[in-house]
């Protein structure tokens, strides 16, 4: 799959990225290298193959009670947050 | 006498048994080192100097009190991808530059627990992707070698770091090389365990189903010694696997008869420098002459691998956007806010 200057403009606008108008024709080209090399796995016949879950045997999803396990940890952990009000986050203003 | 920045891990903590040295002595040693190196090489982020000595102070009232332990005292230092408590925990990004972790990855708490004393985190590619560590916010690191070169990633502050003797060794992790590579392009010991083996809780995710901690040291001895330690169940890591951890050290003395090593054919095709090439034969020499048997094997979509690693990132990628999402359509407290 190859990708055009139009798809670079609209990835870049979703990813919310300025990108000058010389950087686009390396990003067109190197996403569409990357395209076609996650394309190549389109070549793997999988059609024989068992879905694995694990590399080695035996081994198998664990599940546990829905239980809750661990405490309250608020205060810990907002205290990585710049500000914090009543146990709420204060973040900037983003809708008027 | 040999300076205690080239001992290795095993000789550290003889030094440290026998009394001939005490941990204090040796996190000075090496924060020393990291200071005189830091600017050259860049391999730390964050050096933990008054948290070293403080750990240290506490292992050596540990062996005083006559506790056995193999590594009690022994200076290591830790990927930045590994949380650690109270700490700042980077991996290598300007969004986590400062970012204190509210608790320990398994690997790291098991290294405290075990007495290891952390005397910094060091330096990587942001969140891991990359091969060169010159994609870090922090600046790259410089190989020990060479400053001119680079000295692989993403793990490459940590291979940095023990190549030069600042550490005697660090954790690292691996998805698709970032263990392995680094070790080879500074000449010291990498081990990306088997999948399941160490636990991947508190260690920043890239890639899930491929990612796993392991380490840079000097020799396989140490790997072995620091391994025993990481190792093992941990029901906090979903994949983690329920098997007894073996002793890595038991084995150490054996000769190689019997082991059976695959070769990639597809590794040897003609992408490869001829010159590394050589460098790998001659250690393949070795092994055979320590009785090991060679064995070209093929797996014909090895060629597909990249395009696989590239998958695995984007749906990681994906998950983690769909959460983002999610949380911010339950954005409960910010309209609470606004009210």
């Amino acid at each position: 799959m190859s990708l055009n200057r139009q798809d670079i403009d609209k990835i870049a606008l979703l990813a919310r990225l300025a990108l000058t108008e010389s950087e686009v024709p390396a990003y067109v080209e190197n996403l569409s290298r990357i395209m076609a090399l996650v394309g190549e796995l389109e070549r793997a016949d999988t059609s024989q193959v068992e879905p694995m879950a694990h590399p080695l045997p035996g081994q198998r999803q664990r599940l546990r009670a829905d239980e809750v396990t661990a405490g309250d940890q608020r205060e810990l952990f907002q205290r990585n947050a710049p500000q914090v009000e009543a146990g709420l986050y204060l973040v900037p203003r983003v809708l008027e | 006498m040999t300076a205690l920045h080239e001992l290795t891990v095993a000789e550290l903590s003889k030094a440290l048994r026998t009394r001939t040295v005490s941990s204090v002595e040796l996190a000075r040693a090496f924060l020393a080192r990291i200071e005189q190196h830091q600017q050259g090489l860049n391999a730390f982020i964050t050096v933990l100097r008054e948290e070293a000595l403080a750990e240290a102070a506490r292992a050596d009232a540990r062996l005083a009190a006559g506790e056995e332990g193999a590594v009690i005292g022994v200076p290591i230092a830790h990927k930045d991808i590994f949380c650690t408590r109270g700490q700042r925990t980077t991996c290598g990004s300007r969004m986590l530059a400062n970012f204190v972790s509210p608790y320990d990855a398994t690997v790291v708490e098991r290294l405290r627990a075990a007495g290891a004393v952390t005397v910094g985190k060091t330096n990587m590619d942001e969140f891991a992707m990359g091969s060169s560590n010159e994609t870090s916010y922090f600046g790259p690191v410089r190989n020990p070698w060479d400053p001119a070169r680079v000295p692989g990633g993403s793990s490459g502050g940590s291979a940095a770091a023990v190549a030069a003797r600042l550490a005697p060794a660090a954790t690292a992790t691996d998805t698709g090389g970032s263990i392995r590579q680094p070790a080879a392009l500074c000449g010291v010991t990498g081990l990306k365990p088997t999948y399941g083996r160490v636990s991947r809780f508190g260690m920043i995710a890239f890639a899930s189903s491929l990612d796993q901690g392991g380490l840079i040291t000097r020799s396989a001895e140490d790997s072995a010694l620091l391994l025993g330690t990481m190792a093992g169940f941990d029901e906090r890591d979903s994949t983690s696997v329920q098997l007894p951890v073996p002793d890595y050290c038991a084995t150490l003395e054996q000769p190689l008869k019997g082991l059976k090593i695959g070769l990639l054919k597809e590794f040897f095709d003609e992408g490869l420098d001829p010159d590394s090439a050589q460098r790998i034969r001659d250690g393949l020499e070795v092994l055979r002459e320590q009785g090991a048997t060679l064995k070209e094997v093929s797996l014909p979509n090895l060629p597909l691998s990249g395009g696989m690693l590239f998958q695995s990132c984007a749906l990681r990628r994906r998950a983690l956007w769909l959460s983002l999402r999610e949380s911010a359509r339950s954005a409960g407290p910010v309209s609470a806010l606004a009210r």
